[in-house]
């Protein structure tokens, strides 16, 4: 017993109190920050590196929607022409915005990254469950997301939950590339999710294939059907990066 | 027997590797593995047109690795290995999958990764074994869990509550990784992070499998440094998730103490591996011929009062934990893996540890810095729930100790060799102790020195038929303690 109190003791309070405005270590990659005059004429060795094929030329841009963060592009350069700054929140309702181009501030880029709806506020403002899918990614943003609900991040002191059955959800998040054989059981949970229902992408494999992009073994088809509601990059995206998206979502303001 | 004599990270010709009859390789797997070697790989590759079976066979007590193989011309089927040696049942049904030779006589010959789900008409569906009897019946889970996790489909067979048999069928999170290695064989940089994604809870296990085995095609040198840090990275990997296990198996019991401080624990860890390469998952680091991030003097200390800390916390909550009379009856004597089973079965790592099986790669088949001092291979004997719980607390212990010492071993040293192309028409096998056990990465080369067949195995793979016995004669309720008890991977097994 004295032990268990001793425990507690010294386990403290390890929640993060204020998510909005938590920072990351400055080694975080986050937000791709792109300067192209530095660039030397018909360089391309950022290009030719990515292995996500992230990367665009003339103009120089970075799709942080298929980007893996792994600042290969930034190690390559030889000028500085691309960073990536700590700054994590990149979730976007709107796939275009991901590609990130010269000059483009992260500030700039928050502004109108998100764009509320005032029905989304008021259905799910207070309460929002969702039901997870995973499929066939590498368990990486699955981790992540499960980490929303530890005892550090808190995501329920939200209203914010994962739930177990798609009947008792308000929306999807898909996880991983969807392989073919997860295709089915995809449209079967979106399907058992009662209207009105939102759908987040989370993760460089659900937003655009992420390093499998080119595989054989992956069917895409549900992302053609269904409109995605709200992206939310990384690999795997930080539990902050998640849980202040979908807030900035979903809140007033 | 006159196989190839190798051992971990020594790359081989293809031309040296003996090619038998399939009968007299069968026959020499299975004498093999009486005699007490171990079945590490089996699969196949085409050459010129021609099917090739390689088997790779470890001597743990000698750290030495033995190939050899079989050329297949017309044969549709040959006699299957897994009667006698059921450790094989796995690789025989892929391989099987892959190339369509029939293991005959193999007493379960489904589907690996394929044709299920029955999205197909042209396939096959999976056929489910079937117990039938007054008042059995089936319950079905997945392939989408109740909780945040992979997907995949367990089906039991239980009279009430109690499991008479668990199927599980797997294939869901089947993304063609190997293929993807091939295909991508002259982008190095795109490999490197492929391997990340083998298992993103196994990070630094499997890309440093990877990176290794292109290190030893390649005979590129790498620095001691270099060697230190990849092995630091390792063992924080290990705590890690042993940490998050333990959190896991405590939230599974409804004890929440444990389920918060340990959970609490582990984001201390990844966000230390954070500090140190940018990811919480230690991705970006690994590279062909080094690292990509130092540890400065300033993080070195900073790790060091983390590590000391956090080894004193982990003693007072597994103190508190087991020692809890509702978590040991729901642990002890819960989902019992015999030692004589897991022989046979063909298990791994630290779940094989807690069944009593001395087998520990750092050890037997050292590579990075574990060439350079010994790790003490530990071991339960009573294979239940608590060993496995148990088992990863005393590897917490272990690995910080390990961390500390190579810490203070840290010496100046180049963080990235140049990368030197491949030998050609060659092979190599790469064995690491993940921290789920033995992850084996064999490559092979063409004759321009390309990479033309990728085989990866993660511990995973003989791990889940362990699962599916420990639940045996068992309650339901107790299928999500058993299962977090081993946590084995999905992708890392449907690749
Ligand atoms: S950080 Fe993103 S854009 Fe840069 S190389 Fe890596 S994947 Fe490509
Ligand atoms: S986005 Fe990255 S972390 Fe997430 S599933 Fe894909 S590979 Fe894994």
């Amino acid at each position: 017993m004295l032990d268990l109190i001793k425990l507690r003791n010294r386990h403290g309070y390890q929640s993060i109190r204020d998510i909005p405005n938590a920072k990351l270590s400055g080694m975080h990659r986050g937000f791709p920050v792109i300067d192209e005059s530095k660039c030397m004429d018909d360089c391309q060795k950022c290009s030719d590196i990515c292995p996500a094929s992230a990367i665009s030329l003339k103009p120089l841009s970075i799709d942080i929607g298929k980007c893996t963060f792994c600042g290969e592009c930034e190690r390559v350069c030889g000028y500085g022409s691309v960073k990536f700054i700590n700054e994590y929140k990149s979730g976007s309702t709107d796939r275009e915005k991901l590609i990130i181009t010269s000059n483009k501030s992260f500030e700039e880029f928050r502004k109108d990254a998100i764009i509320k709806r005032k029905e989304i506020h008021k259905l799910f403002g207070r309460s929002l469950k969702f039901r997870q899918v995973s499929a066939a990614g590498c368990n990486g943003c699955e981790m992540e997301l499960a980490a929303c609900s530890n005892v550090n991040f808190d995501m329920g002191r939200f209203g914010i939950d994962f739930v177990a059955s798609p009947r008792h959800a308000d929306g999807v998040v898909i996880t991983g590339p969807v392989s073919k054989n997860m295709a089915p059981a995809l449209m079967d949970a979106f399907n058992s999710v009662n209207e009105p229902k939102i759908v987040i992408a989370a993760g460089a494999c659900a937003i655009s294939g992420g390093i499998f992009a080119e595989s054989d073994e992956l069917n895409r088809k549900f992302f053609d059907e269904i409109k995605i509601d709200l992206y939310i990059p990384g690999c795997p995206p930080h539990p902050l990066n998640f849980i202040n998206s979908v807030l900035d979502f979903i809140r007033k303001k | 027997m006159n196989w190839t004599e190798t051992k971990n990270l020594k790359s081989v010709s293809l031309e040296d590797i003996p090619q038998l009859h399939m009968n007299e390789l069968r026959t020499q797997i299975i004498d093999g593995i009486k005699n007490g070697r171990r079945l590490v790989q089996f699969f196949g590759d085409k050459k010129d047109g021609r099917l090739i079976l390689y088997a790779v066979l470890a001597d743990d007590l000698t750290s030495r690795l033995f190939i050899a193989s079989s050329k297949f011309g017309n044969e549709k089927e040959y006699q299957s290995i897994t009667p006698e040696i059921p450790a094989a049942h796995l690789f025989e049904r892929e391989f099987y999958e892959q190339f369509g030779i029939e293991p005959k006589g193999h007493p379960w010959l489904k589907p690996v990764r394929k044709g299920i789900a029955g999205i197909s008409s042209e396939e096959i569906p999976y056929n489910f074994f079937n117990m039938t009897g007054e008042e059995m019946h089936e319950v079905g889970v997945g392939p989408i869990h109740a909780g945040v996790i992979e997907p995949g489909h367990f089906r039991f067979s239980c009279h009430g509550e109690k499991v008479y048999y668990l199927e599980i069928e797997h294939g869901f999170q089947h993304r063609g990784i190997e293929d993807l290695f091939v295909k991508n064989y002259n982008k190095s940089l795109y490999l490197t992070k492929l391997s990340e994604s083998v298992a993103g809870d196994t990070v630094i296990g499997h890309a440093g499998a990877f990176v290794r085995a292109m290190e030893s095609l390649g005979n590129t040198a790498i620095s001691r440094r270099a060697q230190l840090i990849r092995t630091i990275m390792l063992e924080l990997e290990r705590i890690a998730v042993h940490l998050g296990d333990l959190s896991a198996l405590s939230g599974d019991v409804a004890y929440l103490t444990g389920n918060s401080v340990f959970g609490a624990l582990r984001t201390k860890i990844i966000n230390t591996t954070m500090a140190i390469c940018g990811n919480r998952f230690g991705r970006g680091i690994m590279t062909i011929g080094g690292i990509n991030y130092d540890i400065s003097s300033k993080l070195e200390s900073e790790i060091k009062s983390i590590l000391n800390r956090l080894s004193d916390d982990a003693d007072l909550a597994a103190e508190v934990l087991f020692s809890s009379a509702s978590v040991l009856e729901r642990f002890e004597q819960t989902g019992v893996i015999e030692k004589e089973t897991a022989l046979e079965i063909g298990m791994v790592g630290p779940a094989a540890r807690s069944s009593g099986i001395s087998l520990d790669i750092r050890s037997d088949h050292p590579f990075d810095a574990y060439q350079y001092f010994t790790v003490h291979k530990l071991t339960l004997e009573s294979g239940d729930v608590f060993a496995r719980a148990y088992m990863r607390f005393i590897e917490i212990q272990h690995s910080i100790r390990i961390i500390l010492e190579q810490l203070a071993n840290l010496q100046d040293g180049e963080l990235k060799c140049p990368a030197n192309s491949l030998q050609p028409d060659g092979m190599v096998v790469s064995l690491a102790e993940g921290w789920r056990g033995e992850i084996a990465h064999v490559i092979i080369t063409n004759s321009s020195g390309n990479i033309k067949r990728v085989k990866i195995k993660d511990p995973s793979f003989h791990n889940w038929f362990a699962l599916a016995l420990a639940v045996r004669e068992e309650g339901v309720s107790d299928f999500p303690l058993c299962n977090k008890s081993f946590n084995l991977s999905y992708c890392g097994t449907d690749l």
